[in-house]
């Protein structure tokens, strides 16, 4: 077993003028052959800049100033750029988080996997071809004689991640740089990925340097785990120790927010008012061009769902289930196509505009890009305030309850007069709340709410909105496709699937003993879901 | 789990994006260098525009047929309209009827950029009422665009000189023969922002804050065209700038007697070989005066919206 | 790719009937009688009534139209009120100093534009980027006829190499055709040479942002096959609109450049019959220009399936 990698204190300055001096200092770690080391941090804990490092890839306001890197013995810190690009895809690789990105969508994916032999091997045609089938199958793709046509759009995500991958092992390099690989990607997909990475590094011996921000994927996949934070290391040592015995404080610390699979076990009341139900609701988009073929798009289809006060209906399924449509079909974003939503009785699933408007104030929706949910150009005080004054309130008692709501989503109210672009995301999710609570709504929908924020941050705002939710009795809607987030704050859960429901109940029976098929596989793909985490 | 090392950590975690502190667009836009010179060039020729009849001109009609084709510094004389006849010093020669190019090109500051302006402000108008309604308006959407698209393939200049033509010049046909053909393209950009703004989760959130329509749209969709809006402002000032020269040059835009830049270059087309200045002095006003605009509008650009530099 | 070819031509033709109607309304709401301008300042009202008749103008407006329509559609263009003779006739005339020029010019901004556009994104903020982009900022503002005396006078007048205006059929042989058609040419390009050049560096430095780069970059490939057979590829459908787009400013410039250099194109007929007042040959110039702005844009629209696979009709 020899070192791979060899990381020295690394340091990595950041631009003048950036909050911090550098984006990592004083990093050191070693990757033997072999094996698989996580590089675990938060946003801004410096763990991709890393691995650009590593590669050379640096930008140039992102110099390194500090440390050497060895690459199999060679140092390669200020290797001459020939040498360093001889190096890639030959002695290191790395495969990005995007899959549809990370890809050339003007080259067939042959092309792009037979560009790295022509520039690094000397083979004839008929070699390379033979080649990149050989490779194309060992990463388990069907077809390979079809897939060496294709261009990436004509693949699934996670098809194209199986080529990321082809490419970067083709020349078999001691060492694989995975950033991210299996976020972009739906948990099903993700766990055949983190299959296939463990496969084939064992089976070739390559050493990985494995970046995530999941603890989930952590427990997966690492042999070892190194913990970053503001550009520091604070703990490194073996998976069992990192993720049981954490000796670091924010290691405890964000290792306790990581969400249990386990769900709660809270009574909910079973004879509390029903707040909102959906009976057959469907959505249908209709592709229609004027000399095109029409294309019916089932977004979803007969969903049928119902939320009592005081409670969480949290829906949990992949990309393109269907959820989304649910949520906006309830708030009346998009105009729902079949069945009806009866708030609190009454059917608003054809209301006309005008019928709407007094109904719009008791559903409100929180989103998940907490930079794009508030106008840039309007201070806070505005947008918490625009709710109530569309409803009749005068300005001075809307202020006043804008002021109650800062302090009931744990912001100081001062912070009224400044605009979005100076708070953090977790910050901007919690005014998203208060405008949304600054409503009195019955109801609060969560639509993928904590998807986009750190571990920590999640954590903090679950816990706000399950607070929330006890205090003001509300109901809520959860969506989500985080099966932990949902296990943590929902009481009855509902799984989609293709646009349709295809489990329902509560969440300790859904969770506990899940029926339907494709839960089942949903629920055995959740990474990290054997893995005893250390209680915070 | 809410302990105070956590309420900590969130502070500390806070994206960098967040962290880098912006300034106000104002602040940006007077620090930038294109701004500074195109403003300040354009201040110049304001202040030019302003004063012509103090700076050592004279009526720019006046012409006196002792003193045809001077060259530039020559002196001569030249007949009021009181019929007195004065010394003058012509700077920049005379034409072909002996009339004072230094006065003509100084006159002609004024004509470009009322035109420029007024061009800019009427198509910007007209854009921004028929953007907002293809945007907001289904069923007027596609007959709209239809005949947008319709101007559009016609070309700019052809639709000017035809109208110019049918119409007789003044300067209120000119501005608007100028204006027509830039409409379609103000539209398209403001029914582009309509459509990408209306999408935006906080226009979302506006709509189920109970927001009416109107009020999404003046309050959450409109301020955010304003960058966009002036930089194409400024494009399409320079470019009415232009055309309006290339009228008078081609003869089809105000009349001759009026002090245009085009005008005085078109006088001295004909003698181009021997009294070349008749073009350049006029020329490089109006080159220097059209790059002062783009120049501006780059900066603005940069600075207001960087997103434009994608869209062109 | 039919099925596509098809709809693509059909989809133009309400775009077409709009500039008919635009046309046809433009001349229509002419002041003045258009009877009395053909008849000429000599002719009583009996005759102008006669002409009138002749010409459909006492009928309903939307008759006049479906007349008007009918006889564009079987190519009647009318007769030119000032050179007597058939529009169709007067534009085959004139349409090869025109088509020469404008080939000519496109030619040499794509040529030149493109690289420069390239070179300029790679080495983003560099001297040579700052000055291209300096230098399409002044493309854009020189005003072409300025510019085109500016070159007269110094290529032709002072340096004599070549000839001051006119215009030589390629017919006559490709030496002389080249020698009258380069200065116009140049000069017609340098605005198209800057609104190329800067859509290739926007596109260009978009792209080189994109991750497919990074991944090439990462793979080791060479810097120039990065930049040509990732960054450019990708770059290639924003480009080839511009130069659609740019074909109604090259337009523009036709008009303005062939009546400095005096040559018998298109151009010089449109402004010549606009300065006569000679509104068939103004609608006829029109129309066809139109008709070559659409067909140019259809061919770009047609590009962008050879140039991204992900387009498909």
């Amino acid at each position: 077993m020899s070192a791979v990698l060899e990381v020295r204190d690394l340091a990595i300055a950041l631009p003048a003028g950036s909050d911090r001096s550098h984006a990592v200092s004083r990093v050191s770690f070693t990757v033997t052959s072999g094996e698989i080391v996580c590089l675990v941090g938060e946003s801004g804990s410096g763990k991709s800049v890393i691995a650009q490092g590593i590669m050379g890839l640096l930008p140039k306001g992102l110099p390194v100033t500090a440390g050497t890197i060895l690459l199999e013995g060679e140092n390669i810190t200020h290797a001459p750029p020939e040498r360093l690009r001889a190096l890639r895809a030959a002695r290191m690789s790395m495969v990005f988080q995007e899959p549809m990105t990370a890809l050339n969508p003007v080259m067939t994916c042959g092309e792009q996997i037979e560009e790295v032999l022509r520039e690094h091997a000397a083979l004839g045609p008929a070699e390379r071809r033979a080649k990149i089938l050989a490779i194309l199958r060992e990463v388990s793709l069907p077809d390979p004689e079809r897939i060496v046509a294709a261009y990436p759009h004509q693949l699934s995500g996670g098809q194209r991640q199986r080529i990321m991958i082809a490419m970067a092992l083709v020349l078999e390099p001691a060492l694989l740089i995975a950033d991210e690989p299996t976020t972009a990607l739906d948990v099903t997909t993700q766990a055949q990925i983190l299959r296939l990475i463990a496969d084939l590094q064992s089976r070739h011996g390559t050493g990985v340097l494995f970046i995530t921000h999941d603890f989930g994927v952590v427990a997966e996949i690492a042999h070892r785990v190194a913990v970053l934070r503001l550009g520091e290391l604070v703990e490194l040592g073996t998976k069992q120790d990192v993720l049981t015995r954490p000796q670091h404080a924010y290691t405890r610390m964000l290792i306790g927010s990581v969400p249990s699979l386990r769900p709660r076990t809270r009574q909910a009341d079973a004879n509390a008012p029903v707040v909102l139900s959906t009976h057959g609701l469907g959505k249908t988009y209709r592709d229609r061009s004027w000399f095109g073929k029409r294309r019916d798009v089932r977004a979803a289809d007969d969903v049928t769902l119902e939320i009592r006060r005081g409670q969480t209906l949290g829906i949990v399924g992949e990309s393109g289930s269907g959820k989304s449509t649910v949520a906006r079909c309830v708030v009346r974003l998009i105009d729902p196509t079949e069945g009806d939503i009866r708030l609190s009785g009454q059917d608003i699933a054809r209301l006309g505009a005008a019928a709407l408007r007094p109904l719009r104030r008791k559903v409100q929706i929180v989103f998940q890009d907490p930079y794009r949910s508030l106008n840039p150009r309007r201070t806070v005080e505005e947008a918490v305030i625009e709710g109530p004054l569309n409803y009749g309130v005068p300005r001075r008692e809307a202020l006043e309850r804008a002021r109650r709501l800062m302090e009931l989503v744990r912001m100081d109210p001062a912070v009224l007069a400044r605009y979005p672009h100076q708070f953090s995301g977790g910050q901007r999710q919690r005014i998203c709340i208060a405008r949304a609570l600054a409503m009195e709504p019955e109801l609060l929908i969560a639509d993928e709410a904590v998807s986009a924020l750190d571990v920590s941050v999640q954590a903090q705002v679950l816990e706000l909105l399950e607070e929330i939710r006890e205090r003001l009795s509300l109901a809520m809607l959860f969506i989500t496709h985080d099966l932990r987030v949902a296990a943590q704050i929902c009481d009855q859960v509902a799984v989609m699937s293709q646009g349709r429901v295809v489990e329902y109940g509560p969440a300790a029976s859904v969770f506990g003993a899940p029926r339907h098929e494709y839960t089942r596989a949903l629920f055995d793909a959740a990474p990290g879901r054997g893995f005893e985490f250390a209680a915070a | 789990m809410e302990t105070p090392d956590a309420r900590q950590y969130e502070a500390l975690s806070v994206e960098s994006a967040a962290v880098v502190r912006r300034e106000s667009a104002w602040q940006r836009v007077k620090r930038n260098w294109s701004v500074r010179i195109g403003g300040a060039v354009l201040v110049v020729l304001l202040l030019v525009a302003l004063i012509a009849p103090f700076l050592g001109t004279v009526d720019p009609t006046l012409f006196d047929a002792a003193s045809r084709d001077l060259l530039p510094g020559q002196a001569g004389e030249i007949t009021t309209l009181e019929g007195e006849t004065v010394k003058h010093s012509f700077l920049m020669g005379s034409d072909s009827f002996g009339r004072d190019i230094y006065s003509r090109v100084v006159y002609g500051t004024r004509v470009s950029l009322i035109v420029g302006v007024a061009t800019a402000l009427l198509a910007l108008a007209f854009g921004i009422v028929l953007g907002l309604s293809a945007g907001y308006l289904r069923w007027l959407d596609g007959i709209l665009m239809r005949v947008m698209d319709g101007i559009m393939a016609i070309p700019a200049i052809l639709i000017a000189i035809s109208l110019v033509a049918m119409w007789k010049g003044s300067l209120l046909t000119v501005v608007i023969a100028i204006a027509i053909p830039e409409i379609p393209r103000v539209t398209r950009l403001v029914r582009s922002l309509v459509l990408t703004i209306r999408e935006e989760p906080y226009v979302e959130a506006a709509l189920s804050l109970g927001t009416p329509t109107w009020k999404i749209m003046f309050s959450h969709i409109l301020p955010n065209t304003v960058a966009p809006l002036v930089v194409q402002g400024t494009y399409i000032c320079a470019a009415g700038i232009l055309t309006e020269a290339i009228l008078s040059f081609l003869g089809v835009g105000l009349p001759p007697d009026i002090p245009t830049w085009g005008n005085v270059m078109a006088e001295g087309r004909a003698q181009f070989n021997e009294y070349p200045h008749n073009i350049f002095f006029p020329g490089i006003f109006l080159a220097a005066t059209v790059l002062a605009v783009n120049i501006l509008g780059d900066g603005l650009r940069d600075t207001l919206d960087p997103k434009m530099a994608k869209r062109v | 790719m039919y099925a596509f070819l098809a709809r693509r031509l059909l989809a133009t033709i309400p775009v077409l009937a709009i500039v008919a109607v635009l046309v046809f309304l433009m001349l229509r709401l002419t002041p003045g009688d258009p009877a009395a301008i053909l008849a000429g300042d000599a002719a009583n009202t009996e005759q102008i009534a006669q002409i009138r008749a002749g010409l459909g103008l006492d009928r309903p407006v939307p008759v006049q139209f479906m007349i008007w329509l009918g006889n564009m559609l079987s190519g009647d263009l009318g007769e030119s009120f000032y050179y007597k003779m058939k529009v169709t006739a007067l534009i085959g005339q004139r349409i090869e100093p025109t088509l020469s020029l404008a080939a000519l010019t496109i030619a040499i901004a794509v040529l030149t534009a493109v690289p420069l556009g390239v070179l300029a994104a790679w080495r983003f903020g560099g001297w040579f980027d700052r000055a291209l982009m300096g230098f399409a900022v002044m493309g854009f503002s020189v005003p072409v006829f300025v510019l085109a005396y500016i070159l007269i006078w110094i290529v032709s007048l002072k340096l004599g190499w070549l000839p001051v205006q006119g215009y030589r059929r390629i017919a006559d042989g490709f030496g002389p055709w080249l020698q009258h058609l380069i200065l116009p040419s140049i000069t017609l390009s340098v605005i198209y040479i800057a609104l190329i050049a800067r859509v290739t560096r926007a596109s260009v430095l978009e792209t080189l942002g994109e991750d497919y780069i990074r991944t090439a970059r990462a793979k080791g490939l060479r810097e120039a096959r990065v930049l040509v057979r990732h960054a450019l590829a990708n770059a290639a459908v924003p480009i080839a609109t511009i130069i659609g787009i740019g074909i109604a400013l090259l337009i523009g410039g036709v008009v303005v450049t062939e009546s400095v250099y005096a040559i018998p194109g298109l151009g010089r007929l449109t402004v010549d019959a606009v300065l006569a007042r000679d509104f068939p040959t103004i609608q006829g110039v029109i129309l066809l220009f139109s008709l070559f702005y659409v067909l140019i844009n259809l061919l770009v629209d047609l590009s962008y399936v050879i140039l991204d696979p992900r387009i498909r009709y």
